[in-house]
């Protein structure tokens, strides 16, 4: 497939962006190096919860090469970190949402949190100085856990938030789920937890600010996956700058899995710094320091039950789940377990009467908000456990009660909010089960048996609501921002095309796939387009991308600037052409008077747009530049069926995953090879929240247990299998690319689909309960405990 | 204090006086201006920082740039000739086996040594192989594929 070919809708081209980063020229933030610019360092809390008595700063300042140091008594006017998103609870209250300091004021309430920015000559001179501060601290006891933390004489960290209770907040008819539940044939319930996660993406984060006099305005670096809502967050709710004297410039980002959408501590405090300090400021967090700042993932506490008739049909679903927020609200941490996660409760199935009850508290703990699924992964990990248990206490097929219970027409309003435009889930289901080759596993675990092994298959039928998200549903439950897509389409004199965009890619291969979508709908060739995205300074606005939202959203924005070019360029072919504009048509990069052979090239009507000697002036503005911003009308619904096959050594408590098939309905796929490739990095933060993740806090003291790579377990290149992976489509009816997202359904559908088989596997040795990570320490004890 | 230094990166003579703390790949990074090589821990686990000394990959973080005296450095940003891909690099580029590209230039000098000391290797060796280096984008599934048709490339005299 040549690059240079204009039919590549639905075509593996090969990615634009590739040779830069193979070649080591790419840019990343940690890679920028203004003239003069000096280095920070925070100091960060060594302490859970402790009250500050005092802070010292006067040694460190005094230290060689030390341009200045900051505590929270310097930034004066500096407001705390704002909360994106307002939940009501159920008592008709707005959640409680203590402050959030830039750097800690009063008290400590996680290790990490950030106390003092040293800023110095050398990246070393600011950590020798920070070692040079005195804190006072008065050691408070601390709690981690979500669940003790709502327990009474809990330690109370915020005095805003009594009883350390962020928010209860519920969905659904708990009347009728009650009424469905007194009638059921029967109850298959689960008590789940869903581990905590620390994201992990290989850039750390780093920024680089810095103050320009002349322009009296800001420039800021940053690792950011939405350098718009990074500038607006920033300006209007914390240091109060103008919006258009701050610059922010999200480069090539190395990863970001949700950890680089917040606004942060570290790039605030530095911006306003810049202007203080009066030279550029640059920090890249140590990995160390990435663990105990970056926003963590998951960790919920729930209790599922599910109601059935006789049949195995699901009547009623109950779910209660206490979700921990970390000792601060991150950028959208509110939202997450609640509007994220208790809307996806219908997975694939038709149930009738849905309720779930979320509590959020804080805890001594980094802040959690959106991982690589935020909120439908641990959805999905309730829905489909429940299932595989549902299945095993009704004596049916797991495929078989899938299908039992399938919605088949479209579109379906479930009972937790959401309407379902299209799907069709029996087909992802079929397939899925012929990649995995499901006819052979009898023979394949009856082979394994004779080695000694437990083999088992799971399945996990997901769902995942993507394309966030149409602006008055999301306003509607609390959302405080719009959250639309832009894209600019900036066509050169000579035909070649710019485009911006407000989506940021940080490894999804945007400057491929958008440039795809431009080229065929042009007709011009793919090279002949370039994508420029992560700057405030050129790209007109932004939400960013998150939420598998790039495509469905921003690439919608960019075909509605596109639809405007090829409106504007029809009445300048027409005049050239001396044609009616209802007669020229618009095809292959040609407009054309219809029925004839007259036509004018794409190319011809650029230059003409730029070069009008020969133009309606009278009725038409020169230039063919265009904007829109795109608003979705409805969430996109990427669904499909993941199956697992581990083999589990019951001496050692080894789980190997031998196999894994996924079958998934992304709508109309731009370029298959680069989806493949989201769908396997997926899979594999899926699994490794299955197999080997875990974030771990000691209770007593608070401190981080994980804290490094080798304590904190990353899927390595011989922990994982290859995978077969394979499409179904289904347009989303409700965007004109009919695409519907694939960014994160791997992460949302593989963890169950490894559990329920490592349950299945386990079975045979009469283990019924195991939480995630199935290592190989918990699979051993929970067999030895089985065997007493 | 500092201590003064001579080896060879990318083919040139180097000379430079450092601060005996400074890591390999701190003098790389901010002395040479040669930012292809990355950080991504302070453990030596993630092999982002993955260069060539004296033809063998080493991970530049776990090493000062004082031991790397009269050695031979190379870096990704030679390992491309003339504009033209390295076979390894355009197996990266063919099977799409990078993402973000932060872990790719230590994971392209981590399979070239692999496939030098063994030219033919199976998927458990290139997964074995590799264990040394994260990446978190791509799942493994690509740059597996990609290490065994760079190799192929390469016995091809690609």
């Amino acid at each position: 497939m040549g690059a240079s070919d204009t039919n590549v809708m639905g075509k593996s081209v090969r990615r634009k962006e590739d040779y830069r980063f193979l070649t080591g020229a790419g840019q990343y933030t940690d890679d920028v190096n203004p003239d003069r610019h000096t280095h920070a360092y925070f100091l960060r809390s060594p302490h859970a919860h402790a009250r500050i008595r005092g802070i010292d700063t006067s040694r460190a300042k005094a230290a060689p090469g030390v341009v200045a140091v900051c505590t929270s008594a310097d930034l004066e006017g500096v407001n705390g970190l704002p909360c994106g998103w307002l939940i009501t609870g159920t008592d008709g209250k707005p959640m409680n949402e203590p402050p959030h300091p830039v750097l800690a004021k009063g008290k400590v309430r996680h290790v990490g949190d950030p106390v003092a920015m040293v800023v110095a000559e050398t990246p070393n001179q600011a950590k020798d100085a920070s070692e040079l501060i005195d804190v006072d601290y008065e050691v408070l006891p601390a709690v981690v856990n979500c669940v003790d933390a709502l327990k009474r004489g809990a330690p109370q960290i915020h005095d805003e938030a009594p009883g350390n209770k962020c928010y209860t907040w519920a969905l659904g008819d708990k009347a009728a789920v009650d009424a469905a539940f007194a009638k059921a044939a029967h109850v298959s319930k689960l008590d789940i937890v869903n581990n905590r996660l620390i994201p992990n993406a290989i850039e750390p984060r780093a920024a680089v600010a810095s103050y320009d006099r002349a322009a009296d305005g800001y420039t800021l670096y940053v690792a950011s996956q939405n350098p718009h809502v990074e500038r607006l967050l920033m300006t209007a709710f914390v240091l109060g700058l103008p919006e258009h004297k701050v610059r922010v410039i999200a480069p090539d980002v190395g990863g970001g899995f949700g950890s680089k959408i917040y606004l942060y501590a570290e790039e605030t405090a530095m911006v306003w710094a810049s202007k203080r300090v009066g030279r550029p400021i640059k920090w890249t967090a140590e990995r160390s320091e990435s663990f105990v700042s970056d926003a963590h993932g998951r960790d919920h506490v729930t209790r599922a039950e599910l109601a059935m008739d006789k049949d195995g049909r699901f009547l009623a679903m109950r779910v209660h789940t206490t979700a921990n927020m970390g000792a601060y609200l991150s950028t959208f941490a509110s939202c997450i377990p609640t509007i994220l996660y208790a809307t996806l409760l219908a997975g694939q199935y038709t149930t009738p009467a849905i309720y779930c009850e979320v509590t959020a508290a804080f805890t001594n703990t980094v802040p959690v908000d959106a991982y690589r699924g935020a909120g439908r992964p641990e959805a999905t990990y309730v829905v489909e456990r429940l299932v595989h248990q549902a299945g095993v206490d009704m004596k049916l097929p797991q495929d078989e009660i899938r299908r039992r219970n399938f919605i088949r027409s479209f579109p379906h309003q479930t009972p937790v909010a959401l309407t379902y435009d299209t799907g069709g889930y029996d087909a992802c289901l079929d397939e899925a089960m012929r990649l995995a080759d499901v006819k052979g596993f009898a023979a394949r675990k009856a082979e394994a048996a004779k080695r000694g092994k437990l083999r088992g298959i799971g399945y996990s039928s997901y769902i995942e609501a993507c394309g966030l998200a149409p602006s008055n549903i999301a306003g509607a439950l609390g959302a405080r921002a719009g959250l639309f897509e832009a894209g600019e389409v900036r066509v050169h004199p000579t035909g070649s095309v710019t485009v911006f965009t407000g989506s940021h890619s940080h490894g999804q291969g945007h400057e491929t796939t958008f440039a795809q979508v431009v080229a065929s709908r042009l007709g011009i060739p793919v090279e002949n387009v370039d994508v420029v995205h992560g700057d405030t300074g050129r790209v007109p606005f932004g939400m960013g991308t998150y939420g598998s939202r790039s495509l469905a959203v921003g690439g919608t924005a960019i075909v509605k600037a596109l639809d405007k070019i090829v409106a504007k360029g029809r009445k300048i072919a027409a005049h050239l052409l001396e044609a009616a504009e209802s007669d020229i048509e618009f095809a292959d990069g040609k407009f054309t008077v219809s029925g004839t052979d007259r036509s004018k090239t794409f190319g011809e009507v650029a230059l003409t747009a730029y070069v009008p000697h020969n133009y309606p002036l009278d009725k038409l503005e020169p230039g063919l530049n265009e904007t829109a911003f795109y608003d979705p009308t409805n969430f996109t619904f990427p669904a499909g069926t993941h199956v697992c096959e581990v083999e589990v050594d019951p001496d050692t408590g080894v789980v190997e995953v031998v196999a894994f098939s996924a079958c998934d309905d992304f709508g109309n796929i731009v370029n298959p090879m680069i989806v493949e490739g989201q769908v396997h990095g997926g899979l594999t933060q899926g699994l490794g929240q299955a197999l080997l993740e875990n974030c771990v806090y000691d209770a007593e003291s608070g401190q981080l247990l994980s804290g490094t790579y080798m304590d904190y377990a990353m899927p390595r290149a011989d922990d994982v299998p290859s995978f077969n992976v394979g499409t179904k489509v289904t347009p989303c009816t409700h965007n004109p690319l009919g695409a519907k997202g694939c960014g994160e359904a791997g992460a949302i559908g593989a963890p169950a689909a490894m559990m329920n088989a490592v349950h299945d596997a386990l079975a045979a040795v009469g283990v019924t309960y195991i939480d995630m990570p199935a290592s190989p320490h918990r699979v051993w004890r929970a067999i030895q405990a089985a065997r007493a | 204090m500092s201590v003064t230094i001579t080896l060879t990166v990318n083919g040139k003579s180097v000379t430079a006086s450092v601060d005996p703390r400074t890591l390999l790949v701190e003098f790389l990074r901010n002395e040479l201006s040669l930012t292809g090589t990355h950080v991504g821990c302070d453990t030596g686990q993630c092999g982002a920082c993955t260069v060539h000394l004296d033809g063998r990959a080493v991970k530049s973080c776990t090493m000062l740039a004082a031991q790397a005296n009269g050695a031979e450095v190379t870096t990704i940003e030679a390992v491309a000739r003339d504009g033209e891909l390295h076979p390894m690099q355009a197996a990266f580029r063919d099977c799409h086996a990078l993402q973000c590209g932060f872990c790719t230039p230590g994971m392209v000098m981590a399979a070239l040594d692999l496939v030098a000391a063994n030219p033919s290797p199976d998927e458990k060796a290139v997964r074995e192989g590799l264990d040394g280096n994260l990446c978190r984008c791509t799942g493994y599934h690509n740059i597996v594929k990609a290490v065994q048709q760079g190799a192929a490339a390469m016995r091809k005299g690609g």
